[in-house]
């Protein structure tokens, strides 16, 4: 886990590469404007909005009668469920159905709780091979590198250095930087891993509790392959993910498809209920679903925080962040970045170990506003640098007062003082007025950037005075 | 350990479960309905504009349009389900040396996984209903038509019935009671497989099918 001189080191890294910018500033504009329009109606997509807002509060708000009634529901369908409190608990699990069906390659459809759990180096420890099988997170595996969208997660790359990649990596392959080219490519070679795996896994993007019933959102037919080919399906999700009833998900579904990449709706939507029944000729015979917990069940402590667990993992929140759009999704260091990744990895890892990211924003607001179920993102940063300074030791917040130092919060407590206090408080205004030619000129990290503050000849009080103005 | 973190996880949701003011009034959200000739229209400009192909056919002759676009493919051979809804058509109107030859396997896929995956040109298959707003197919696939089939061969072809081409998919769920009886797959499908993981670029034909044609009987 970062800290803080590595987040700083990263962001400065990102700064100074002109083709990251680019990159992401020509990407980030274009899903801006597709999700523009895919929304042409203004009133229509803000009732869609608070309807979304709604359905996931109202889920959170019965989240352990709805575990339940989830868990109960997909065992009466065939489907067994495991529990993880840790990721290491949800790395064991899937080790454990691995060496069961004696399998030493697992096809992995895109998961960003797999992402968390860091299973493939995981597995890989253990000797088992993890092949990432949408293609942007292909391209990434290939290169050895994590996500830095969740959505697009390969967006920081260009056409040519993934030719290159491929080219390096299947000598035997021509060299073509045509995307129709490269997307064959990846299709034959994924084919024959679909093929081969005995188990798929997946990840959930909404769980139906009134009928056990796992969805999956996705445009390539990777994630079909993942869970329809293998004999044995492992879906990974975290316990926030859970949705009650079956009639909430076309609202979300489409909230989701038309904020992430402006799409009406993508290619496939794939609903599991069960595993092969008696007669099917396909489908895998047996299914497990991991619920993981690492960390969510106290932020579902704080009836403020809790928000943050509404989350569908459209992206739109860094597609509209200008910060993120600067720096990219590496520079964050965490499994989700942008305003979204803010607030939520802060909270799962502490904010002793992330607690600088939910200072890296503006507080524009811009991914509040387009958030289809109403987080509001830039309460929570507030909140969460609030978090990392108070020490009241009230609230379940990990790693609270951890950003707190001598030097601050005396100062603070100083400037308190000094307030409470009017003859103290003009006496100090008085010498800082008259001693402005001696104050410094550099202070820290703040000229380094812009100029010192300009203080004025007299102080407020002293040209109010002068004006004529009652100082009783 | 599982049982264990459950009871644990549970517990400490129980604990803290939050009170929300749920005085906010259900949002109620507005669905378009189209009479049927504005939804089959909604419905082929959706699909077309994925590179998707959308052709209306006679329910008596529909097999003429499917023959000739076999053709105009040169496919090789093409995947029915003999027992399936659409059988007993597609083999009435076949002749034994037409092109493409018609295939079928009733076995379960494993028993042939290697002709599906790299032998099998195509595969014709029914579907439940379709969604005019986001251009969908509704699949809920069965013994007959197995899942793998709109998926692994490079072209899949879907007949639809123009009378189950409802406005919404909260409308298809809604009004076939879905949450009673949900099947072991049920599947939209909104045209042919897709990525625009490279530089936004769309591709058609990643990992599904890449030619999704529809014929609509009307």
């Amino acid at each position: 886990m970062q800290q803080s001189a590595e987040f700083h080191t990263r962001v400065e890294h990102a700064l100074a590469n002109g083709q990251i910018k680019a990159s992401f500033r020509s990407a980030m504009d274009g899903l801006m404007a597709k999700r523009k329009a895919a929304f042409p109606d203004t009133e229509a997509l803000e009732i869609l909005r608070l309807h979304g807002a709604q359905i996931r509060a109202n889920s959170l708000s019965k989240l352990p009668e709805l575990l339940e009634q989830l868990e109960m529901n997909c065992h009466k369908n065939g489907i067994q469920v495991h529990w993880a409190e840790s990721i290491e608990d949800a790395n064991n699990i899937v080790l454990t159905i691995m060496q069961n069906h004696q399998a030493d390659l697992l096809i992995k459809g895109k998961s960003m709780v797999s992402e968390e759990m860091e299973l493939n180096q995981f597995l890989e420890q253990h000797g088992i091979e993890c092949i990432e099988s949408d293609l942007g997170e292909y391209i990434l595996q290939l290169a050895g590198e994590p996500p830095s969208h969740i959505v697009a997660p390969a967006i920081h790359k260009s056409r040519q250095q993934i030719a290159h990649l491929f080219n390096e990596k299947f000598p035997d392959i021509p060299y073509s930087d045509d995307v129709d080219r490269l997307t064959r490519n990846a299709r034959e070679i994924l084919r024959k891993k679909f093929y081969a795996a005995r188990v798929g896994l997946s990840g959930v993007n909404f769980a139906v509790a009134e009928t056990g019933t796992l969805c999956l959102v996705e445009n390539e037919g990777n994630g079909r392959m993942c869970t329809t080919v293998p004999p044995v399906h492992i879906a990974v999700t975290g316990i926030e993910k859970v949705v009650e009833k079956l009639e909430h998900i076309p609202p979300l579904l489409k909230l989701l498809c038309r904020s992430a990449t402006g799409q009406t709706i993508t290619t496939y939507f794939n609903m599991i209920t069960s595993p092969r029944k008696l007669g099917e000729k396909d489908g895998p015979e047996e299914i497990h679903l991991v619920l993981l917990d690492n960390g969510r069940s106290r932020i579902y402590e704080d009836d403020e925080l809790i928000t943050t667990l509404r989350c569908i993992r459209c992206g739109a929140c860094m597609n509209h962040c200008p910060v993120y759009a600067r720096i990219g999704g590496h520079a964050y260091g965490s499994t989700i970045p942008g305003p979204i990744g803010s607030i939520l990895e802060p909270q799962k890892a502490g904010l002793d170990k992330l607690g600088d990211l939910p200072t890296a924003s503006t507080l524009c607001g811009a991914c509040a506003e387009v958030c289809p179920v109403h987080i509001p993102i830039p309460k929570l940063l507030n909140r969460l640098r609030y978090e990392r300074t108070r020490n009241d030791h009230a609230g379940a917040t990990l790693g609270q007062s951890s950003g707190r130092t001598v030097m601050e919060a005396g100062t603070w407590k100083g400037w308190s003082w000094v307030h409470s206090q009017p003859r103290l408080y003009r006496l100090a205004m008085y010498i800082i007025t008259r001693l402005r030619k001696l104050l410094p000129q550099r202070i820290g990290p703040w000229t380094q950037v812009r100029k010192a503050p300009h203080i004025a000849p007299k102080t407020l009080h002293e040209l109010a005075l002068k004006e004529g103005f009652n100082d009783k | 350990m599982t049982n264990n973190a459950r009871d644990a996880i549970l517990q400490r949701l129980q604990n803290s479960q939050p009170s929300f003011d749920n005085s906010d009034k259900p949002v109620s959200v507005e669905t378009p309905e189209w009479p049927i000739k504005e939804r089959i229209e909604q419905f082929k400009s959706i699909l077309e504009s994925v590179r998707a192909e959308v052709h209306l056919a006679h329910p008596d002759h529909w097999t003429d349009t499917l023959k000739s676009l076999a053709k105009k493919k040169q496919l090789n051979n093409l995947l029915y389900a003999k027992k399936g809804p659409l059988g007993k058509m597609i083999e009435d109107s076949w002749d034994n040396t037409e092109q493409p030859v018609l295939v079928n396997n009733e076995g379960p896929i494993s028993e042939w996984k290697e002709s599906l995956f790299f032998h099998i040109d195509a595969a014709v298959t029914s579907s439940r209903a379709a969604i005019a707003e986001t251009g969908s197919l509704v699949l809920w696939p069965t013994e007959h038509e197995p899942r793998s089939w709109s998926l692994v061969p490079p072209v899949h072809f879907v007949v639809l019935d123009a009378n189950k081409l409802y406005n919404t998919f909260a409308e298809v769920v809604e009004h076939e009671q879905w949450q009673q009886d949900m099947p072991t797959n049920a599947l939209l499908i909104s045209g042919p497989s897709k990525s625009a993981d490279i530089e936004q670029t769309l591709a058609y034909g990643v990992h599904g099918p890449t030619d999704l044609i529809v014929i609509v009987l009307t």
